[in-house]
């Protein structure tokens, strides 16, 4: 990464010195929030897309008693800010949980953060699940009725996968804000990849050193990542 | 459990009860979020107007670039930038009070958006509209004030209410700057009165019922602004 400190302005650009991070550093600090970061970032997706389906299917179902708890879920995670969302799983999570997990004790703000966001991104995943749904037409659901199948054949074969595939793009962009998000996890002290930055910015006293090397490693992922959205977005459009 | 509402009224040690010092963090967040909601309008426009220009490859590269930057790097990140990196690199900025540091953060990260918005408005536009104004005589700058911009804003008012909404969530994050709006609040007041459920209810519904009020403005000036005869589907999406 060293290289990557003179690619963005050599060793001294007005007053800052990139090469404070080495491989050592970076083996060090960073290396281990990144793959918390990336962990975060995978489970909250898979996650949060399954619970977020559910969701979706139970708004969608036309029966009260499961549209509006699920409705009431979605929008009260919608209306409060992730912050509030973090700390309040951080607040509210037991004890005796953390010991349920090997070597949980040591990793509480890690292992509060996963569940946070896998519950927080339930509610943003259901709205697009919803959209998607919502979109196939209906002469598909008649069409799969009329071959005699259940609700939940229908769902499984005919809906979903076609739901999936026109949500692809849209589930993957929000993924890439997800991954913004985990930054977040700085409110309960989660080693993340910010943090990791940040922690040997202060060891070796480059703060503001360490904030723009981890800007430029988020704006080159998040960048990387969207670009290849926009043209797997044209990919599938020649496709259909 | 038992609830201890009284907590509000004790004294938070400098001559003020929690309710006060949470109402004043009330103030706070909606100082951070209307200032920056005014420099990402303004931004947001400017740069989202100029992504539609015809034959200003220049100019619109230029705001492209700003979109990807700002939209990219995490608004986390960004905060700490302006805080902590800005002033060293401008020693002119080191005056400057670190609410203002916040509201540039805040105002740049909302005005990706808002441009990403305003471009999608412009665009939705039928290429007709475009063509009378030029049929009319009209500059282009006289065909964007008179035809183009009022109907986009019109049409954009949806999803502006939900970057409004989602501005006013994102204004939690100034807490890590030690700006005393509503999350810090509630991060202190838990840590010193141990009420952290309280607290953090309270400042969740403070959250929630603002959220609220500033989609009910948003509804209002939606009804009142509305283009005769015009009918434009529902714009939905993720994001925070």
């Amino acid at each position: 990464m060293s290289w990557l400190a003179h690619q963005v302005g050599g060793t001294d650009m007005l007053g800052l010195d990139m090469s404070f991070l080495n491989w050592d550093i970076i083996s060090k600090f960073v290396i281990k929030g990144f793959w918390f970061s990336i962990q975060l970032t995978i489970i909250a997706t898979i996650g949060g897309i399954i619970l977020g389906t559910i969701l979706a299917l139970m708004r969608l179902s036309g029966k009260a008693w499961l549209a509006t708890p699920a409705a009431i879920y979605v929008n009260g995670m919608r209306s409060v800010p992730l912050v509030m969302v973090i700390l309040w799983f951080f607040l509210l999570m037991p004890a005796a949980f953390y010991a349920l997990i090997p070597g949980g004790a040591n990793n509480r703000a890690e292992i509060s953060a996963i569940i946070t966001f896998v519950a927080f991104e339930a509610a943003y995943f259901s709205e697009i699940m919803r959209a998607g749904i919502q979109s196939i037409s209906r002469g598909q659901v008649n069409a799969g009725r009329a071959l005699g199948m259940t609700y939940s054949q229908n769902m499984k074969l005919i809906v979903l996968p076609q739901a999936f595939r026109n949500m692809v793009p849209i589930l993957l962009t929000q993924t890439i804000i997800l991954f913004q998000d985990t930054s977040l996890v700085y409110a309960i002290g989660a080693y993340d990849l910010l943090k990791g930055f940040t922690t040997a910015g202060k060891i070796y006293g480059r703060t503001e050193e360490a904030y723009l090397l981890a800007a430029v490693v988020y704006f080159v992922m998040c960048f990387g990542l969207s670009y290849l959205v926009k043209r797997l977005q044209v990919k599938i459009a020649i496709i259909r | 459990m038992n609830w201890d509402w009284k907590v509000f009224l004790n004294d938070d040690g400098g001559g003020r009860t929690y309710l006060q010092w949470m109402f004043d963090a009330w103030g706070w967040t909606l100082a951070v979020a209307g200032a920056s909601w005014v420099v990402a309008m303004v931004v947001g426009l400017l740069v989202g107007t100029l992504r539609t220009l015809p034959n200003s490859p220049v100019l619109s590269r230029l705001a492209n670039a700003w979109v990807e930057l700002f939209r990219n790097i995490p608004l986390l990140v960004q905060i700490f930038i302006w805080y902590f990196v800005v002033p060293k690199i401008f020693p002119a900025m080191k005056e400057l009070p670190g609410f203002v540091l916040v509201v540039f953060a805040l105002g740049f990260f909302t005005s990706a958006r808002i441009a990403e918005q305003v471009r999608a408005g412009v665009q939705s536009l039928p290429r007709g509209q475009r063509y009378a104004g030029m049929a009319m005589g009209f500059t282009t700058a006289q065909t964007y004030r008179y035809v183009i911009l009022p109907m986009a804003l019109r049409i954009i008012i949806p999803p502006l209410t939900s970057e409004s909404m989602n501005l006013l969530k994102n204004s939690s994050v100034a807490f890590a700057v030690s700006i005393a709006e509503l999350t810090m609040f509630a991060m202190q007041a838990q840590e010193e009165t141990s009420r952290g459920i309280e607290i953090y209810l309270a400042v969740t519904l403070m959250y929630a019922a603002s959220a609220f009020a500033i989609n009910r403005i948003f509804a209002l000036i939606e009804a009142k602004a509305q283009i005769p005869g015009y009918v434009m589907a529902g714009a939905s999406g993720g994001g925070h």
